[in-house]
């Protein structure tokens, strides 16, 4: 009788566990079926065109894979620095009372709902882009060869390298919190052979921190990627949603894979129309499988005590 | 250069206080009697709030923790208690691709397989079963951790009472992590609350009290992105209030949360 | 390789020369009342002894007594644990360490430390191992003479053979006992004229534990040696003087006895030191 009801209870388990990999199965399954028009009737051309015309039914995704592109390499070169920098202090030169509370109110930025961020970002950082950072830039990088064509064109505020600041903020805490686990498991023992050389706190960690932490750092920053890319709703709200045009220019408007789907969602009248956003969708859910897995598989193998804290 | 490093570290550290500064000071003015009783009026009529989007995350939430806390805690237990090799891997594995899977996929998942098919409109229910999707995963590992702090001389004690299997999880271990499991619990929701992209997809937001979930629903993170991008300075305000209110719901819980934890473990 | 067959015994050595200790005029390091702390808790208390030059003083003790503390106070690699401080004076040569201005990084790149566990760098491969302390020193070489340099403190650390076609590799690809000869000659790169060594066996097999007191012996020639050992076979084998440390009830490690290895093992003065040796505690 107990082994009946034994069997019974593990087989409920077993069933309502293995829902999990089969919704990942679902998921995967049904949205590439409901791409596949769309995937037949552009193949890989579907990521580079840049023409979207849901009336001639010529759908080319090019430009929102380059805001995506343009505004996630922006995020992690603005917050990569900033994060490391900050891990580091934390790590080896903040007094120790004071190290537990910066992290924390860094970490804290995680919990903030995206939204909240788009709404931020829209009536607070926009404006200050548009009136005084961009106009600054314009004018001191204007006429540098190569960096002037970044700064150039009509500035109107909402663009990519808005998108980018936005996305470096949201990234930052995740950037943080694991370089700081990597860091922290650099064994004490290399820090003390170098102390001992007569090396100075500094080139402690340049000569012997920071290269054993590397592979763990490539790994935050991997994750950080993961989440700047498929972020919507922070991104929709400043990045302009306007234009097509693929220009070198930081200034110009543009989409983002993400913030395309949010906002044509609801257009979607033609079975090939509605068959292209999911196909956006399927990219970004290939990318997120592969670049996720590549992440954990870095983090792991530094021994970085958490991985669990990936909210 | 450790001034660099400082200067990096404090500029982090400003960033939260600068944020919760602004919704602080801009949503203090929207909150009043009217913003949480009343719906959203039409543009120039006084009041007018945020009543039916928190009606809606309510019921979306609630619902959504229906769909993902059984299948949530089933997977940590599976892990845990069964350990059957290489399916316990498959199901630790999926929960965390599927972490890993941004929120709009899976709002478009939704949107392909509920709105656009089964049900063949937007409705409340399918944005829980996107909330779902998501929280899945958080209460699964949250479980997991808190399964496996439950020390294995009271798994071996119960069994040597001769008592079954299914009996030692469901009456010894799962009450000795209770307080875990809800921790794991509240925070999912409370994550969850916070999502807009997938309800956007799937239960559109309703500007009219509803609790059919059958229709599209109203949502808190929904609610603010329709008055941020509306005309009007008054709904921007609004909007404030709205973020205001969430946040500080996530705040309170989360604090609450750790306090409880922590006097639980100190008992 | 192991070459065992081409040396005369160790103990054998140390007794064959009982007398260069005594040739050296000038203490190498002389500790005035030295007391070490951690925080509020005292660790050390009040410490005097003189180590002669170019020999080696073994630090022996039960675990506890404060002996890995009071070495770490010689290069100043104590105050690095927070809440840490020290208080009396340590002299390298006619300078005390502990004088006010005195750059606590400076110190520790004239005097050579080797750990317990093996710590060579992983990064860096095993040539850059041994150049890293000159580098760190603003040393400019040529190439030639870097290659010199590393060959030759490989070399004083009887590594060379073993490594000579490996020295692009990692400094972690080698065995336990070619790590800590490695980290020797690593802290020998900078001309030191005092290595301390903390347990630098411990982690060590047998045979690499022979190949390293070898190797003490050996270096005790050029340079003073000071090692700290739970050892009291190995203490008797390499050293010509040693220091006994003790803990008293109050957890504060002392200075027991002080002297000639060869008097302290046969005829120790203090019974606390006599108990030690024969095995009554620690």
């Amino acid at each position: 009788m107990t082994r009946r009801t034994d069997r019974i209870f593990a087989g409920g388990v077993a069933g309502l566990a293995l829902l999990v990999p089969a919704t990942l199965l679902l998921i995967t399954t049904l949205l590439l079926i409901d791409a596949f028009p769309a995937i037949r009737a552009y193949g890989l051309s579907f990521l580079t065109t840049t023409t979207w015309d849901p009336v001639k039914l010529v759908f080319g995704a090019g430009a929102y894979v380059f805001g995506t592109l343009v505004t996630t390499a922006l995020a992690v070169a603005f917050a990569a620095p900033v994060a490391i920098g900050a891990a580091i202090f934390l790590t080896e030169y903040a007094p120790r009372a004071t190290r537990a509370p910066l992290a924390f109110l860094i970490e804290v930025l995680a919990y903030i709902p995206s939204i909240v961020y788009g709404l931020w970002g829209f009536f607070v950082v926009v404006p200050l882009m548009r009136s005084a950072i961009e106009p600054a830039l314009q004018a001191g990088l204007g006429s540098v060869p190569l960096l002037g064509a970044l700064v150039s064109g009509p500035i109107v505020g909402l663009d990519l390298l808005m998108g980018g600041v936005i996305l470096a903020i949201m990234i930052l805490p995740i950037l943080l919190t694991v370089t700081r686990e990597v860091l922290l498991a650099v064994p004490p023992t290399q820090r003390e052979g170098m102390l001992g050389l007569g090396a100075t706190r500094w080139e402690t960690v340049t000569r012997v921190v920071l290269p054993y932490a590397r592979v763990g750092i490539v790994g935050a920053i991997i994750l950080g990627v993961a989440r700047a890319f498929g972020e919507t709703m922070a991104v929709t709200l400043v990045v302009g949603n306007s234009s097509t045009a693929i220009s070198p220019s930081l200034f110009t408007p543009g989409y983002t894979m993400a913030s395309a789907i949010a906002n044509q969602f609801t257009e979607a009248d033609s079975d090939l129309y509605f068959s292209a956003i999911v196909e956006i969708a399927v990219v970004l859910l290939l990318v997120a499988i592969v670049v996720n897995a590549a992440a954990r598989l870095l983090i792991r193998r530094t021994g970085a005590a958490r991985e669990g804290l990936l909210l | 250069m450790v001034v660099l490093l400082g200067a990096a570290t404090l500029l982090a550290a400003s960033l939260l206080v600068i944020i919760l500064g602004y919704i602080v000071v801009r949503g203090l003015p929207a909150l009043d009697l009217a913003f949480f009783t009343e719906r959203q009026r039409p543009f120039g009529v006084a009041g007018g709030g945020i009543a039916p989007a928190l009606m809606g995350t309510l019921i979306i939430g609630l619902v959504a923790g229906a769909f993902a806390v059984p299948i949530g805690i089933a997977a940590a237990i599976f892990v845990v208690e069964y350990r059957s090799g290489r399916w316990a891997s498959a199901v630790r594995f999926a929960a965390e691709l599927v972490a890993g899977l941004p929120s709009i996929v899976v709002g478009v998942f939704v949107w392909a397989f509920l709105v656009r098919g089964a049900i063949g409109h937007y409705a409340g229910i399918a944005g829980s079963v996107a909330l779902a999707v998501i929280m899945v995963p958080i209460v699964g590992r949250t479980a997991e951790e808190v399964l496996r702090l439950v020390p294995n001389s009271l798994r071996e004690a119960a069994l040597a009472l001769g008592a079954p299997r299914w009996r030692v999880i469901l009456r010894v271990v799962l009450p000795t992590a209770r307080t875990g499991l809800a921790t794991a619990v509240v925070l999912a929701l409370a994550r969850a609350a916070g999502e807009t992209a997938p309800l956007l997809l799937t239960a559109l937001g309703n500007i009219f009290f509803s609790t059919d979930l059958l229709k599209p629903m109203a949502a808190l993170p929904l609610q603010i992105y329709q008055y941020a991008v509306s005309p009007y300075d008054d709904w921007h305000t609004k909007a404030w209030g709205a973020s205001l209110v969430l946040v500080a719901v996530i705040a309170v819980v989360s604090f609450a949360l750790r306090l409880a934890v922590r006097r639980g473990a100190a008992s | 390789m192991i070459g065992v067959q081409e040396r005369t015994p160790v103990a054998a050595r140390t007794q064959v020369e009982p007398k260069r200790e005594e040739a050296a005029s000038e203490p190498a390091v002389r500790v005035e009342r030295l007391s070490a702390y951690y925080g509020g808790t005292q660790a050390v208390g009040d410490v005097s002894l003189e180590l002669s030059s170019r020999a080696v003083t073994a630090i022996i003790g039960p675990s506890g007594c404060g002996k890995s503390t009071l070495l770490r106070c010689l290069n100043r690699m104590h105050e690095l644990t927070p809440g840490a401080r020290v208080s009396g004076q340590v002299f390298l040569g006619h300078e005390d360490i502990y004088w006010t201005g005195v750059d606590p990084v400076e110190v520790r790149g004239r005097v050579g430390m080797v750990f317990q566990k093996p710590n060579p760098f992983p990064m860096m491969s095993v040539y850059d191992n041994v150049a890293a302390g000159p580098r760190l020193r603003g040393w400019s070489l040529s190439r030639a003479d870097m290659d010199e340099l590393v060959e030759r403190n490989l070399r004083r650390a009887a590594l060379w053979d073993e490594v000579k076609d490996k020295l692009r590799r990692s400094g972690a690809a080698l065995s336990g006992g070619q790590q800590q000869r490695l980290c020797i000659a690593r802290a020998l790169a900078t001309d030191p004229s005092i290595v301390l060594m903390d347990e630098p066996c411990s982690a060590l097999d047998p045979i690499a534990t022979y190949r390293i007191e070898e190797l003490v012996a050996e270096l005790a020639a050029e340079v003073t040696m000071v090692i700290v050992t739970h050892n009291m076979q190995q203490a008797s084998r390499v050293s010509t003087r040693t220091a006994f440390m003790l803990a008293g009830d109050d957890g504060v490690g002392r200075l027991v006895e002080y002297g000639r290895t060869d008097e302290l093992f046969t005829t120790p003065g203090d019974p606390r030191t006599e108990a030690y040796i024969t095995g009554r505690f620690g």
